[in-house]
């Protein structure tokens, strides 16, 4: 498939928004149960804004994948069967609980919603952080399923698409939620940056699960299964036209062997291995952290690109001759 | 239930592009818009078409033969590039089966195209939606045409009769006869798409000749030759049977 920058942006920038949201609250039900000194309104609010202000630049950035933005209202009608249209209808609503979790915090309006008997006070923030907890799995589950319903992208069709998404896009936010740490808590930076740890290796070990089950994947379609003639020795001639058409642009990425074999360290290196030692000495440095977050958004960037790219498109069997 | 189709009988088709220039000629004049194209007489043309016909080698030469192959939408039973449509202006209409685009609707995602493994669909560069094969919706219905006009345009084209138009959920039907007897098959069979179009194979009559046909076991020449005899030691049937 030939990446879209649009849907690449896209889906690192709300991954990152989704994992900081769920860093914050994680954080603030700590606190909550007390194993966490409970930190200042304006923490989590301006959290809450840091992602929002995320949020707000994937969906900026999604418009450009539409041929008529201007009928992007329409998107929503089909949830039912679309995961892309539950993606179009979770997106502003995690936006929304964001906004409102935000807004809660910095206006400092937080009245009790009930008492649990064990005497532990339930307020309107951990209610709306609860729904945004769930809206941000949703999300991520709605994303990811674009991609892994598509049952013929083989490379796609797996849980793994799934489960990759959610960890790639929790480390990118308990980094990022490190970093903001660093600044805005610095005692609390630790808790983020550990779980940032933890939460990376498992990205690493999901994506790399991912790059070895697509590896063995024999296709299922052949040319003699698409133009239906039985014999081991079939050539295409002519694809029906002399100049490319949409199908030769849509499904080939166009880069060379060689791009694609560099690629693929290159995000191991950036996303994973780089963030994960800088992490490790961020726990002194903060800056580090920031440092850390910025190379693995460049390395998620370049997974995302090689995500598509990997991804062999049946059509391709018809269009492999100009002539 | 209906389910128009196209029958493609790729034993007679001799790859004319016919078909092609025809869909192109009538589905960019009507009015759902043209079908756009860019730098036309340019050093690197493209456009928006709803049929292609692409060449194939099967074999190596000597022992090779050339099949040319026709490829628009099959309109797909089970249509894998209907459901993920968020908008709905991807739909397969109930009374007949045509998958249709509505082009008010759509938003140019272009996902309906990852979703459909014949790259069937393709995107207008010009008026940002995505197109397809309609089956000449705006044909076969029309009254103001002659019945014998009321078939899609490439099948209307088609100078061997390549293409077949009609129902294939009707058994009575030409293009379900043609499938029946004539061997017709799906592209594709192992992602249960279900596609609607088939195609009916190369075939080649041979007649077949045993050796024992070559020479007329009754032939009256024989007659003539000399009765067989036994050997003077042997036994004869002279008593039971007279040669």
């Amino acid at each position: 498939m030939k990446p879209a920058f649009s849907v690449i942006f896209l889906t690192t920038l709300i991954g990152a928004a989704q994992g900081l949201f769920l860093a914050l609250f994680t954080h603030q039900l700590y606190a909550l149960f007390g194993l966490l000194p409970m930190q200042s309104d304006a923490f989590y609010g301006y959290g809450s804004a840091l992602a929002l202000l995320l949020l707000c630049g994937g969906l900026f950035a999604s418009f450009f994948h539409l041929g008529r933005p201007e009928r992007a209202w329409r998107s929503a009608a089909m949830w039912r069967t679309s995961w892309l249209s539950r993606e179009v209808i979770a997106l502003p609503a995690f936006m929304g609980v964001v906004f409102l979790f935000g807004v809660v915090h910095l206006a400092g309006y937080r009245p009790e919603v009930v008492t649990l008997p064990s005497g532990l006070l339930i307020d309107l923030s951990i209610v709306l952080g609860g729904v945004g907890t769930l809206l941000a799995f949703t999300l991520f589950v709605c994303t990811a399923m674009i991609y892994a319903c598509l049952r013929f992208l083989r490379e796609w069709h797996s849980p793994l698409t799934v489960i990759n998404y959610i960890l790639m896009g929790g480390s990118s936010g308990f980094i990022l939620a490190s970093f903001y740490a660093s600044y805005a808590a610095p005692d609390q930076a630790d808790f983020f940056a550990g779980w940032a740890i933890i939460i990376t290796l498992l990205a690493f070990a999901g994506r790399w699960a991912a790059l070895v089950r697509n590896a063995r994947l024999k296709p299922k379609s052949t040319i003699q299964t698409a133009i239906g003639v039985k014999h081991p020795h079939i050539v295409q001639r002519s694809m029906g036209s002399m100049g490319g058409s949409f199908n030769t642009r849509e499904f080939f990425h166009g880069k060379d062997a060689v791009f694609i074999r560099m690629i693929k360290p290159t995000f191991l290196l950036l996303a994973f291995v780089a963030p994960l030692a800088l992490l490790a000495f961020g726990l002194f440095t903060p800056a580090l952290l920031g440092v850390a977050f910025i190379l693995q958004y460049m390395g998620l960037l370049a997974e995302r690109w090689f995500f598509f790219a990997q991804a062999n498109h049946p059509q391709n069997l018809y269009y492999q001759t100009i002539g | 239930m209906t389910q128009l189709a196209l029958v493609i009988d790729l034993n007679v088709c001799v790859g004319c592009h016919a078909c092609v220039t025809s869909c192109k000629e009538w589905n960019t004049s009507g009015s759902a818009g043209p079908l756009c194209d860019e730098r036309p007489y340019g050093e690197n043309p493209t456009g928006t078409f709803f049929n292609r016909v692409q060449t194939y080698e099967i074999g190596t030469f000597p022992h090779s033969e050339t099949l040319h192959f026709p490829k628009s939408c099959l309109h797909c039973e089970d249509p894998p590039c209907v459901p993920v449509c968020p908008t709905g202006a991807s739909y397969k209409r109930k009374e007949d089966g045509i998958v249709l685009v509505d082009y008010d609707k759509c938003i140019g995602c272009k996902y309906c195209s990852w979703a459909c493994p014949y790259g069937a669909r393709e995107f207008d560069e010009k008026q940002k939606v995505m197109k397809k094969c309609t089956l000449c919706v705006d044909r076969i219905y029309d009254e103001s045409m002659s019945e014998a006009d009321r078939k899609p345009s490439c099948v209307k084209a088609c100078p061997t009769s390549a293409r077949l138009f009609g129902d294939i959920h009707d058994p009575e039907s030409e293009v379900s006869q043609a499938i029946r007897e004539d061997g017709g098959y799906a592209l594709m069979p192992e992602w249960g798409t279900h596609p609607a179009n088939h195609y009916l194979p190369r075939r080649k009559t041979k007649l077949k000749i045993h050796e024992d046909e070559l020479e007329r076991a009754d032939n009256p020449l024989k007659l003539e030759q000399p009765l067989p005899k036994p050997d003077k030691d042997q036994s004869t049937m002279d008593d039971v049977s007279a040669w």
